[in-house]
């Protein structure tokens, strides 16, 4: 089949981008995408040219580094699906899909559909675990956990971190991202000591790195390629209220942002 | 090179006490003047980090992924295991250690592979207590399964993503850590060379990938969790990004390579489509519980699966293996699917592929069943293929999925480099010739909570690591190698993209040095790959420039170091005349084509030294004792 792909090249953060359009008329309906971006790029190798710069490594849906926009769809129309299993049969012949990088103040670019994501760390660092040490565990069996508590932890735990909530938010927020790790351990018993100041600190964390506040409008569910479902969004909100009704007499410092990759700075 | 793996003296089941009241404590502190280096964030680079960051030390963790949590530990599917006999089925310490070996060919060090049994209980401790969600029964207590073949069910799991939950634990373990001040972490950085001064191991060369940067860190240690080198056959279950670098770069500075030809072959993955096939989709093998193997018995039938009765079906594992059947181990799987490939009765329009169907059992157990227990893996078949296994038979195919060779580590997992550490699948030590399923991630594990921490703090107090800095002519020089090194790959110019050399050492590899060897492919093999590594060094073609962000720069320095590995692959798989686990050699194979071992002259680790660029490896013989679990011919007939 032929398609054209219409990519947003920029070489980095300071240059201006643009959009640049390629035909491709040899496409298999069995290759993913991402495939059909390393045939391009061959070609563009073989040229001479610079290849399309895109985020990917395990290629099996899980590892969370790819994703961009496919004509203005997180991870491209399939639901549930990222963009390196999403096969080319989804698409006509003829299409013309337009790819852009996620869009987000807290995500700065890094080059053409890559983007920074490491926003997302520091929510986890501010607060996304349990504060155990190494060795000092009671036997695994000796806190009961019941199956259903157990899985609706898993359904939250299942976050693969790609930024696709956030790119498909129209307030660019991370509330799908950082609701589903407060979900995932205040639901466990091992979580609850510090349920409180968990969803404090990393909500603090998400909006001093520039993430837009939530308005439960829903995009990010619909995009999510875990399904993350909407109730770790109210989980959070929850977590947040009670924690910050308790605390509400401390301080909650957030981890400065960094944007660049100087020596100082990674 | 005289090998001393420091085994302790005295019964297996206290080698391990024993060792660690004997190793010298670092004063606490002491601990934060330590500065340490990890070079990986997986399994067994995260745990490690974290570990020896909440221990007080001060510790730079590296990545080449943007995250540390994108590791490639994150796409283990089935679960780990653990002698935790809860099923109180006759698990043991003991019986793990015994089956490990066993299923590793008596091709693994005891001492190191009871540790690893040992240490498996404290395993799920650790991870239940950071919040990993297994699996769990509805009374609340914790969940097992019987998996690989084995005969007691140890195996944990949270549904088909351990590998993501426990990687999660680490990372979050991590990132706590990075909170604490105690680890640096350093994403989108890829390490270029190691430091060695005075013959110790005192830091590495690394390459920011976004400004192109490079730069010198001194440590008083390091330690390489950088995982396997399955990508050299270019197609497998790895990540795109899994490479060779840190190891290999290691290697030539003079840590010993050990038993690279002991590669494994995943019996169950979605057969190669075509040419622009990038890499390989696991389809976890606990599907062949339920799943009956099959081709069709005359060659070339054409005919789509139901229109082929059953008297013209040929269930070749359950025929060749009647008690068995289905469930034989990995290695015995894939080569009989390769077995009646070769013949010409494969399936699918590549004629690589058996089918794995599923019928019988939906027939049996009600679609229901058979959806609750495989759901997401036969989505995501039917998002890749296109076909409903639920009412076509799957297709199936082996590819290349770990490797259990790697640089050889003592009983400290200390390379023959002093001061050089190595963890997880990058290490050679567990899994002798075979690993059994659910055991990579019980070794990560293993390797980083509850090892390192004790061993290289033995190190510091004993060793006592000088002070320098970044200015010492062995730092500059290694700095100036590795810049060097980038600058003629980008000056090449030529006419072949880095991907195209890549492929064809990947054919060149699994058609020689696959699922079965012999000798004359072998020496076709290692003369193919010295004339493909002379012509990428003429003709490759890298274009855009060294100073941003460039993948495939990166790319290319890791199939340069590829092209020498996989020549050192195929020169062990020569050495080794006989057939063990994965490495089959068909000269050696039983009458009834079983792979036939040779302990009497093979039952060593080869550990290959780097002797220069156009010179012949030197192969270190390190013995195999059996004391414990005596070697005898797997059976599974």
């Amino acid at each position: 089949m032929k398609l054209t792909l219409t990519i947003w090249r920029q070489r980095d953060r300071a240059a201006k981008g643009r959009f640049v359009s390629y035909r491709l008329d040899d496409v298999n309906p069995e290759m993913s995408m991402l495939e059909c971006l390393d045939v391009l790029n061959e070609n563009l190798s073989e040229r001479g040219e610079e290849p399309v710069a895109f985020e990917h490594d395990c290629r099996e849906g899980i590892c969370g580094s790819c994703g961009f926009m496919i004509s203005g769809i997180a991870h491209g129309p399939l639901p549930a699906t990222t963009v390196c299993q999403l096969t080319m049969r989804h698409f006509k012949d003829g299409d013309e899909l337009v790819l852009e990088p996620w869009r987000s103040k807290s995500f700065p670019l890094v080059k053409d559909l890559i983007v920074d994501r490491r926003s997302l760390d520091r929510i986890v660092q501010a607060g996304g675990y349990v504060s155990v040490s190494t060795g000092n565990t009671p036997d695994g069996n000796a806190l009961p956990i019941g199956k259903d508590i157990a899985d609706r932890a898993m359904d939250a735990a299942a976050c693969i971190g790609c930024g696709a909530c956030v790119a498909a938010c129209p307030n660019g927020s991370a509330a799908l991202f950082t609701g589903a790790k407060i979900a995932h351990l205040g639901l466990l018993p091992q979580g609850q000591p510090e349920r409180d100041e968990r969803a404090v600190r990393m909500v603090a964390q998400m909006n001093a790195e520039g993430f837009g506040g939530c308005t439960n409008i829903g995009e990010c569910v619909a995009v999510c390629p875990k399904q993350i479902s909407p109730e770790v969004l109210a989980r959070m909100n929850l977590d947040y209220l009670v924690g910050s009704w308790k605390h509400r007499h401390g301080t909650v410092t957030a981890i400065s942002p960094i944007i660049g990759w100087g020596p100082d700075e990674t | 090179m005289r090998l001393d793996a420091k085994i302790p003296a005295g019964p297996i089941d206290q080698a391990w006490d024993t060792a660690r009241f004997e190793m010298k404590l670092v004063n606490p502190a002491n601990k934060r003047r330590h500065t340490l280096i990890v070079v990986g964030s997986g399994l067994a680079g995260a745990s490690a980090a974290a570990t020896l960051g909440e221990l007080g030390y001060n510790v730079f963790c590296f990545c080449f992924q943007d995250s540390p949590r994108r590791a490639h530990s994150i796409a283990a599917q089935g679960g780990i295991n653990a002698a935790k006999n809860y099923q109180n089925d006759g698990d043991s310490i003991y019986r793990l250690f015994y089956d490990t070996v066993k299923g590793g060919d008596f091709r693994s060090r005891e001492a190191n592979v009871y540790r690893l049994a040992q240490n498996s209980v404290r395993i799920i401790d650790q991870c239940v207590a950071q919040g990993v969600p297994f699996a769990r029964e509805y009374g609340g207590s914790l969940e097992n399964r019987s998996f690989g073949g084995a005969q007691v069910s140890r195996t944990f799991y949270a549904r088909g993503q351990t590998g993501q939950q426990l990687l999660l634990g680490a990372y979050q373990a991590l990132e706590r850590q990075v909170d604490a001040g105690q680890v640096k972490m350093f994403p989108r950085t890829e390490m270029l060379d190691l430091i060695v001064i005075d013959g110790r191991a005192r830091g590495i060369v690394a390459r920011n990938l976004v400004t192109g940067r490079l730069t010198i860190h001194i440590a008083d240690a390091v330690i390489l969790a950088s995982g396997g080198y399955g990508n050299v056959y270019y197609l497998s279950t790895n990540a795109k990004g899994s490479n060779a670098t840190a190891i290999w770069r290691a290697h030539k500075r003079g840590a010993l390579f050990a038993n690279p030809c002991f590669t494994q072959i995943h019996p169950t993955c979605i057969p190669v489509s075509g040419d622009y096939q990038s890499k390989l989709t696991l389809m976890s093998e606990s599907l062949r519980n339920d799943g009956r193997i099959w081709v069709p018995k005359r060659k070339g039938d054409g005919r789509s699966p139901d229109q082929i009765p059953e008297e013209e079906r040929d269930y070749y594992l359950e025929r060749r293996y009647p008690s068995f059947g289905n469930l034989v181990p990995r290695d015995v799987a894939s080569r009989n699917a390769k077995a009646v490939c070769d013949e010409g009765r494969g399936v699918g329009t590549t004629g690589l592929g058996v089918y794995l169907d599923l019928a019988e059992a939906i027939t049996r157990l009600g679609v229901g069943t058979i959806r609750e227990r495989y759901g997401n893996l036969l989505d995501m078949y039917q998002r890749i293929t296109d076909e409903d296994p639920y009412k076509v038979p799957m297709r199936i195919y082996p590819a290349i999925h770990y490797t259990m060779g790697g640089l050889w580590v003592d009983y400290h997992l200390q390379s023959t480099i002093p001061g050089l550490f190595v963890l997880g699948e990058a290490n050679f030590s567990d899994h002798g010739a075979n690993r059994l399923g659910a055991s990579a991630l019980m070794q990560g594990l293993s390797d980083g909570y509850f090892i390192i921490p004790y061993t290289v703090g033995n190190y510091l107090t004993t060793e006592k690591p000088m002070k320098l800095d970044e200015s010492h002519p062995e730092a500059q020089a290694a700095l100036k190698g590795a810049g060097q090194r980038l600058k003629r790959l980008l000056e090449i110019k030529g006419k072949r993209t880095v991907d195209s050399f890549h492929r064809e050492l990947g054919k060149i590899m699994w058609n020689d040095c696959g699922m079965s060897r012999n000798a004359t492919g072998l020496n076709n093999a290692i003369g193919q790959i010295c004339a493909l590594r002379e012509e990428f060094w003429q003709n490759v073609t890298i274009p855009g420039s060294g100073d941003d962000l460039n993948q495939s720069l990166e790319r290319a320095g890791r199939v340069a170091d590829f092209l020498e590995l996989g020549e050192l692959i195929c020169i062990d798989a020569l050495e080794r005349n006989e057939s063990c686990g994965g490495h089959f050699r068909e000269e050696y194979q039983t009458t009834d084509g079983e792979a036939q071992r040779n302990d009497e002259n093979y039952s060593y680790v080869a550990a290959w030294s780097y002797t220069g660029a156009d010179s012949r490896p030197e192969l270190n013989r390190e013995p195999l004792a059996f004391a414990y679990a005596h070697p005898s011919q797997r059976s599974y007939k």
